[in-house]
């Protein structure tokens, strides 16, 4: 007995099967969900998905066979995750448009939370304290930052080089909120308790930086090829002098994606700063002087100490929250934009 | 290429002896004469197949047959496409982004490239052993055997998985060399004993065709002699298509050889010549085959 | 790796550096020491922010129970909050950890290749959205839309303890916590996942496939144990992420610190962490030592996740 012709082809579902079995069985499930008045887009999804799954395994399994019947199914269900592990993304970004459009205006950002109990007011102050804390902690974190990087591409060996590698990656892993507690220890050692002090934010969110700041910029001194550092060498270049005129120009805008995520990364926490800069109305641009607040312990606080009105606080809550995510969008695109645009082409 | 261990107590290939010994009684109890009578390895006829990767036109109108129980060999210098074209026998040159396939690829009469015939059981049925052996890395030897095949044949008794596994190490010629240790992972093996491994492997899922890519490229004269000597014994049960660069063993170990060749650089690579080893190797009909067969040129 | 490259170019620049003057230049020794110092900086400040803990935390250790807030022991205080802490990380992991490693496979192995990159990267948009921003939409959006749910959890499996209920009609419960938890730390364990799955030898899959498996069981036989180490170390690491997160928990659960299973009632846990952020502003004398001292032990269970993760991924390395 010999294998027949059409032994190679059991039966094959239709190109689109899987796709028209889920659209078949969206229509049938919106259908009955309208006629008995129970529609609800949470509800519409979950049955569709429920029914089509098994639906297409069975007509598969009929047609093609258990094997192939498992793997639509499986490439199916994980279609399915990839939409349940976006959709909280896009139903946040939306919230969050939608719900912060309504203070996005020039009053907004051009008042401070000064005397507001009711409608009005806006996040300057808090705007203002973002970007000096933040800026702070940058002028910390960065030059430590690259200055150990530095260290462990091109200078390190040894002990200290292994164990500076395994303590950044257990940096990396600090909560934020532990940061914010060791800047107001570290405060307090010296300036007794109950400070509050905008530097003492920029040092928490330092503590956080530092590691991604290394991390990063690691990375990119290691793309640097080693035959740019020979010839320099070979020139008869001292060795600092390599590093700061060969290879930190080449890997220039690398770094500074590097500082730019890192700041993204940061420029929201509210925990460390909680517990050190505090909360204020009005303006502070002092890191010296007192409490300072930042955008996103304003977002916070709006919430969860509403004026009078409370629907205004909460509205006010949301536009910083808008706020917030813009601008860490733009950061994170800039920084991919500048890496692409005048990242030195590195063979 | 992994590390491979080579344990003390291991025969080397130079030792080996191709085993011959009868069956375990459970495999022969099995593998009863219908079951062998309804194997019978299969034909393959190209008619103008051409490849491309994209727009890249790799390999023109190639037209030729593969006998069943032969050897047939693809020679030519890199690059002229033969492995494009095995790898079209068994629908692996589709896995590349954007390759494309024109013309038909018959296997006995039915082209597997129609629009009802499922890839996955093609590549079943056209086993295929690769350039450097690749066993999976953490799957013990007996696993590795079994790997697609306890998914092709579902609620397979463990006696039963247990003989087909022995039978595939017997007509990989690995058997012995490894029956008092099938749980150990299979890359703690020799490169020879790999690449028997994954022959073994291949011809567990019962194939009616073997594909070879260059199999003793990775591998010392001696497990390159004793790969030879399996693929003699296997002949009898499958057509066999090998590609080599070596044309000693295509002379070796082949029964028909086809001559590939570039007809320019940057042109598509082409069928010359195809016809008995012998005369392929003694007296060419074209001049690009001799010239490439004597040397003189690839 | 590069770490090759690294190591040449030390022994290389302290070579050729030596060669080119006999005795190190001026500029040499300031650079490097400038350097070395900063190395030895992080180590300093890590130790700093330990030690400065440890002193801060020394008199909550020390006092007696009656000075403490609530009257209660140290660690009476700090058990129900650890308790709280690793409940709605686990409930996190728990939920992650097959999503992200579905998401990993998706982009690695399944989605059309033009569209990976930018699918990899729209995943990677959740790690960059802010915890307060997570903590508002699990109030306002994810809480409300959960209360149907919480109820017919309650109504058909309250069997189960986890389920007893009564359902909360806010939201505000552990298991929503743990969702969004789950959707702040999925980024980190499918980037990890996805980078390593991407990496699987071409001969292995192709191995898999001649064989005549179909794409599902090559994933199986091939990818994932391949992946295996990357996915345990980027589970931690996500669970790392979530032992510390604060401000998402803070906001969602109205913690009253009690030790609980049940995850869809009124009554939840605190989190060491919300419960530091909630109590800090207002707080004065022992009571902050105290709740430094929780952030103390917060710090030592991140730290060990932590470590467990790296030595998981170095010990692949070294494979």
């Amino acid at each position: 007995m010999t294998f027949g012709v059409g032994s190679l082809g059991r039966g094959q579902l239709p190109q689109r099967a899987d796709l028209l079995v889920v659209a078949g069985v969206a229509a049938l499930v919106a259908a009955l969900l309208i006629a008995t008045g129970s529609f609800g887009i949470a509800l519409f999804l979950v049955l569709t998905v429920a029914v089509s799954l098994p639906a297409v395994y069975s007509w598969s399994r009929a047609v093609e066979g258990s094997r192939r019947a498992k793997d639509r199914l499986v490439t199916l269900s994980i279609y399915v995750g990839f939409a349940l592990a976006v959709a909280p993304l896009l139903s946040l970004l939306y919230t969050v448009v939608d719900r912060g459009l309504a203070r996005f205006d020039s009053a907004f950002f051009s008042e401070s939370a000064r005397g507001v109990v009711g409608a009005g007011g806006g996040a300057e102050h808090a705007i203002i304290g973002t970007l000096v804390i933040t800026g702070v902690a940058a002028a910390i974190s960065v030059p430590i930052g690259i200055m150990a990087a530095i260290y462990l591409t091109e200078y390190g060996s040894g002990r200290l080089k292994k164990a500076l590698t395994f303590f950044v990656d257990v940096m990396t892993g600090i909560p934020s909120i532990v940061a914010g507690l060791f800047a107001y220890a570290l405060f307090e050692a010296f300036l007794g308790p109950g400070i509050r002090l905008g530097v003492m934010g920029s040092v928490a969110l330092a503590v956080l930086m530092i590691p991604i700041v290394i991390r990063s910029s690691e990375e990119i001194l290691k793309i640097v090829p080693n035959h740019l550092r020979e010839a320099s060498y070979a020139l008869g270049t001292p060795k600092w002098k390599t590093v700061t005129k060969v290879v930190m120009p080449t890997a220039l805008a690398g770094l500074i994606t590097g500082v730019m995520l890192a700041v993204a990364r940061v420029i929201g926490e509210t925990a460390p700063l909680l517990v050190t800069t505090g909360v204020v109305d009005s303006i502070n641009s002092n890191p010296l002087d007192g409490r300072m607040q930042n955008l996103a312990v304003y977002t916070y606080i709006e919430y969860k100490d509403p004026g009078v009105m409370i629907q205004e606080s909460y509205d006010r809550a949301w536009t910083a929250a808008l706020t917030l995510i813009a601008i860490v969008m733009i950061l994170s695109i800039a920084a991919r934009f500048i890496y692409r645009r005048y990242g030195t082409e590195i063979r | 290429m992994p590390e491979t261990a080579t344990d003390d107590t291991t025969q080397t290939d130079a030792e080996l002896t191709p085993d011959l010994a009868a069956p375990s009684k459970d495999a022969r109890d099995k593998h009863s004469s219908d079951e062998a009578a309804e194997r019978h390895a299969k034909r393959f006829e190209l008619k103008n197949v051409n490849l491309f990767y994209g727009d890249f036109h790799a390999v023109k109108d190639v037209s030729m047959k593969i006998e069943p129980n032969r050897v047939t060999a693809l020679i030519g210098s890199s690059g002229c496409g033969k492995t494009t074209v095995l790898r079209s026998l068994n629908r692996m040159h589709e896995l590349n982004a954007g390759a494309r396939v024109e013309g038909e690829v018959l296997l006995d009469d039915q082209d597997i490239y129609g629009r009802d015939v499922d890839p996955v059981e093609v590549r079943r049925l056209v086993g295929m052993v690769f350039q450097s052996p690749n066993p999976f890395p953490t799957m013990s030897i007996a696993e590795n055997v079994a790997a697609v095949l306890t998914l092709t044949r579902r609620g397979l008794k463990k006696a039963d998985k247990d003989a087909a596994i022995e039978r595939a190490l017997r007509g990989a010629h690995l058997w012995n060399e490894v029956k008092d240790r099938l749980d150990k992972p299979g890359s703690s093996l020799s490169g020879g004993q790999q690449q028997r491994l994954c022959i073994a492997r291949a011809t567990a899922v019962e194939p009616e065709v073997l594909l070879m890519d260059e199999p003793c490229s990775a591998l010392d004269p001696v497990a390159t002699l004793a790969i030879e000597d399996l693929i003699r014994d296997l002949k009898s049960r499958y057509t066999i298509a090998i590609v080599t660069h070596n044309m000693q063993q295509a002379a070796r170990a082949s029964d028909v050889t086809a001559f590939f060749n570039l007809e320019e650089s940057g042109k598509p690579g082409q069928l010359v010549e195809m016809d008995a080893t012998e005369k392929i190797f003694t007296g060419p009909s074209k001049k690009a085959t001799e010239d490439y067969v004597s040397g003189r040129f690839g | 790796m590069a770490a090759t490259s690294i190591d040449t170019t030390t022994q290389g620049g302290q070579i050729l550096a030596g060669a080119s003057g006999g005795k190190r230049r001026l500029g040499d020794r300031v650079f490097s020491n400038v350097v070395i110092v900063s190395a030895v900086t992080i180590l300093a400040l890590l130790a700093g922010v330990a030690l400065f803990l440890i002193a801060e935390a020394q008199p909550a250790v020390f006092a007696n129970s009656v000075d403490l807030p609530e009257g209660k022991s140290l660690v009476d205080y700090i058990a129900p909050l650890a308790f709280g802490t690793v409940l709605a990380a686990t409930i996190a992991v728990f939920l992650a950890v097959p999503l992200g490693v579905a998401v990993a496979v998706f982009i690695s192995h399944i989605a059309p290749r033009r569209l990976a990159m930018s699918l990899a990267y729209i995943v990677d948009l959740l790690a960059a959205i802010p915890s307060i921003v997570y903590g508002l939409w699990g109030i306002f959006v994810l809480g409300p839309a959960a209360v149907p749910i919480l109820k017919w959890l309650t109504d058909h499996l309250g069997f189960i303890p986890f389920f007893a209920g009564p359902a909360s009609v806010t939201g505000r419960t552990m298991i929503v916590a743990g969702l969004v938890l789950a959707v702040m730390i999925l980024p980190i364990i499918s980037a990890v996942s996805r980078e390593v799955f991407s990496q699987t030898p071409r001969r292995l899959q192709e191995g898999a496939l001649a064989l005549g498996a179909t794409r599902w069981e090559m994933i199986r036989m091939v990818v994932f144990p391949f992946g295996r180490s990357a996915v345990v170390s980027g589970s931690m690491l996500g669970l790392g992420r979530a032992l510390g997160e604060t401000m998402a928990v803070t906001i969602i659960l109205s913690g009253s610190g009690v030790i609980s299973f049940n995850l869809v009632s009124q009554a939840n846990p605190s989190t060491i962490a919300s419960n530091i952020a909630l109590n800090f502003p207002e707080s004065s004398g022992l009571a902050v030592n105290v709740l430094i001292a929780s952030g103390l032990v917060l710090f030592v269970i991140t730290l060990i996740v932590n470590m467990i993760a790296r030595l998981v991924i170095s010990r692949r390395n070294l494979q």
